[in-house]
């Protein structure tokens, strides 16, 4: 007994610098919506599949089913070796804040947030940018100039979507913009019900495009507006194909790209702690084509957001950042 | 006019929001009435949501989805009872215990059986429960005040919203003039009298928890195949426990039951209609406030105006035979 406990620890003690060897051993950490949200975790979980395509280094990944395992997550990650760890969403701010001071050899990231420490890399979007691309093309579609927005969690970060969408909308000559929250708690995340009720109350407002920033929620809402025969737009991940020839477009925001990044970086040894902010110009976010919507995207619609897309980019239209001062001036 | 509209619509959303509450509640009401608390109607909701969505998809029927969900739910239901009733367990934990199984295992199956997270796949057409035109709704669309009532309010629904506004008389019916509804009520009041009339109190609590799946099942199947077009995991949000709370501010009693579900479903879509649209004299109300509204209300409603909200005086005691 005592040789074969001997034997345990001896292959425990072998195996830990066997993986210490490798190159990388990242790691990658859902947020609440879950990995297959068709949506923001999802986006990402493509980045990380894309570099396990590329090199063949295996990630482990972990998906949180309630606030309480964050920290604990992260943590054994931690522990095991594994670097870097990539964490999506502004949910794991404060948990970054506390555990990476802790293990300042470990390469930390983290997509929607800023945290600041030597170890961490943050990446944010210009959300408003995208949304506000969306914005004009919604209101050129719309009939009744009448458009809405459906958010899921009251959050500032969410507020940067719909005030970006209200000023690309307004500026393109909508009427009204119909806004809705689906609630204050994170269930708000995963609510398809009540989404599918907000899209027909707003449709029933005479609202015919209608833009969700709600992960899970949006499901609900974009059926709605399928169902009643309306125009949705899809976010975070390319969703045109989830209601062919009734999804105007999607704003997508590439995580993706942000965690191929990250995980590419740590392995060449060139991962850079800071804050990366992508927008329009640095192919960050970005509206979607596809066969799924080209037939309802006229020249018209693409000429006026084109040319928004080239004024952003060259600084003649800057689109303002609900974050930056909490108010939105559209 | 525009005021008749704009009610119309919220009204309609009303209807639409309060059926999942009912067919819950109504679900509670015949296994609380028999003396089982049912804390799990949330997981047993869920768990049908989760089976509806999976047959639905495979066999392309809204009904068979219907039937997979009552199947899962009773099956949840005799879980629960045979820990409550045969083995005298405490209600409350089988219940929780219920929810935590039912959240678990549907993304667990699902993720198993489709790849997509928990999800089912999106089903439309046929494998879903479509609004239904009553007839006529189309000729009187233009006559004013009841033309917009008929077509747009009563009509247009999914077949689940008839069936369960059914359910109501149907449910007082059999609670008040059968001889299973007397004995299933005394059962939850006083089980000696009960036994001593030569009645087997587990086989009549078991029946009730029986009614309890089915109802349950289909307020899953109504939220996974009428409101949405397939399962999403969590889908039911909380509902199950809002309609427990509608079924104690109801006192367990299936006509006020109807009532309560239908305020705390207009609640809920004035929430929606109302956020951000500013009110005459009080200007935009916070969208927070907004949403907090029913829940400040049934606090108010409760402590003010209902009264005492006695329960059967059974419910939660496992009955023992003799000690």
């Amino acid at each position: 007994m005592k040789s074969f406990l001997l034997g345990l620890l001896t292959a425990t003690a072998l195996s830990v610098p066997a993986l210490a060897q490798e190159e990388v051993a990242p790691a990658l950490l859902f947020d609440l919506g879950g990995k297959f949200d068709k949506s923001f975790n999802e986006s990402s979980y493509h980045g990380a599949e894309k570099f396990k395509g590329e090199t063949g280094i295996d990630y482990v990944e972990f998906e949180i089913s309630n606030e309480a395992q964050r920290e604990q997550a992260v943590r054994r990650f931690a522990e095991d070796g594994r670097n870097p760890i990539v964490a999506i969403g502004f949910a794991w701010t404060s948990t970054l804040e506390t555990i990476a001071p802790e293990f300042p050899e470990v390469n930390f990231a983290i997509i929607d947030a800023v945290v600041d420490a030597p170890n961490v890399q943050s990446v944010v979007y210009k959300e408003q940018e995208g949304s506000y691309l969306v914005g004009i093309m919604a209101a050129q579609a719309s009939q009744s100039k009448k458009v809405g927005f459906v958010g899921g969690m009251d959050i500032p970060l969410i507020r940067k979507f719909d005030c970006g969408y209200v000023g690309g909308a307004k500026s393109a000559g909508a009427t009204d913009v119909i806004q809705n929250y689906t609630g204050d708690t994170p269930a708000a995340w995963n609510d398809p019900t009540k989404g599918g009720e907000i899209a027909k109350s707003q449709i029933g407002q005479g609202a015919d495009v209608i833009y969700h920033a709600a992960g899970g929620t949006g499901i609900g809402v974009l059926q709605a507006v399928a169902d009643a025969g309306k125009l949705g737009i899809g976010v975070d991940s390319n969703q045109n194909m989830l209601h062919p020839g009734q999804m105007l477009t999607s704003m997508v925001k590439r995580v993706d790209v942000a965690v191929y990044n990250a995980f590419n970086d740590a392995k060449n040894g060139t991962f850079k702690a800071g804050t990366n902010v992508l927008g329009i110009k640095e192919g960050g976010v970005d509206y979607a084509m596809d066969e799924n919507n080209e037939k309802l995207v006229t020249e018209e619609m693409k000429a006026a957001v084109e040319k928004a897309k080239a004024d952003i980019v060259s600084g003649a239209i800057e689109v303002h950042d609900y974050m930056s001062d909490n108010t939105c001036p559209y | 006019m525009e005021f008749f509209a704009t009610l119309i619509t919220v009204l309609d959303s009303t209807v639409r929001l309060s059926i999942p509450l009912l067919l819950a509640a109504l679900a509670g009401l015949y296994s609380e009435r028999a003396g089982i608390f049912d804390i799990g109607l949330e997981g047993k909701m869920l768990a049908g949501a989760f089976a509806a969505g999976a047959a639905a998809y495979i066999t392309g029927s809204a009904w068979a989805g219907f039937g997979m969900a009552v199947l899962v739910a009773v099956a949840l239901a005799l879980v629960h009872g045979f820990a409550s009733i045969t083995h005298r367990g405490n209600q409350i934990v089988s219940g929780v215990a219920i929810n935590f199984i039912a959240a678990g295992s549907t993304i667990i199956l699902g993720q198993a059986w489709f790849s997509q997270g928990g999800r089912t796949p999106t089903v439309g057409g046929d494998a879903r429960f479509n609004e239904i035109t009553l007839p006529g709704a189309d000729a009187v669309r233009d006559v004013p005040i009841l033309g917009p009532i008929y077509s747009n309010l009563i009509s247009g629904h999914s077949i689940l919203v008839y069936l369960a506004f059914l359910m109501v008389p149907f449910t007082w019916w059999v609670l008040y003039r059968t001889r299973f509804g007397l004995r299933l009520r005394a059962v939850g009041e006083n089980p000696a009298a009960v036994d001593t009339a030569g009645i087997s109190v587990p086989w009549l609590r078991y029946r009730a928890v029986i009614c309890t799946g089915v109802l349950s099942g289909a307020a899953g199947a109504y939220l996974a195949l009428a409101m949405n077009a397939g399962f999403v995991k969590d889908m039911t949000a909380g509902r199950g426990y809002i309609a427990l709370a509608a079924l104690i501010f109801a006192k367990w009693k299936p006509v006020p039951v109807m009532f309560a579900c239908l305020l705390f479903g207009f609640l809920d879509a004035l929430s929606i209609r109302l956020q951000g649209t500013p009110l005459p004299l009080v200007g935009r109300v916070p969208v927070q406030f907004m949403q907090a509204l029913p829940y400040i209300l049934t606090v108010i409603l409760l402590a003010g105006f209902i009264g005492k909200a006695i329960p059967p005086r059974a419910g939660g005691v496992p009955y023992v035979k003799e000690r």
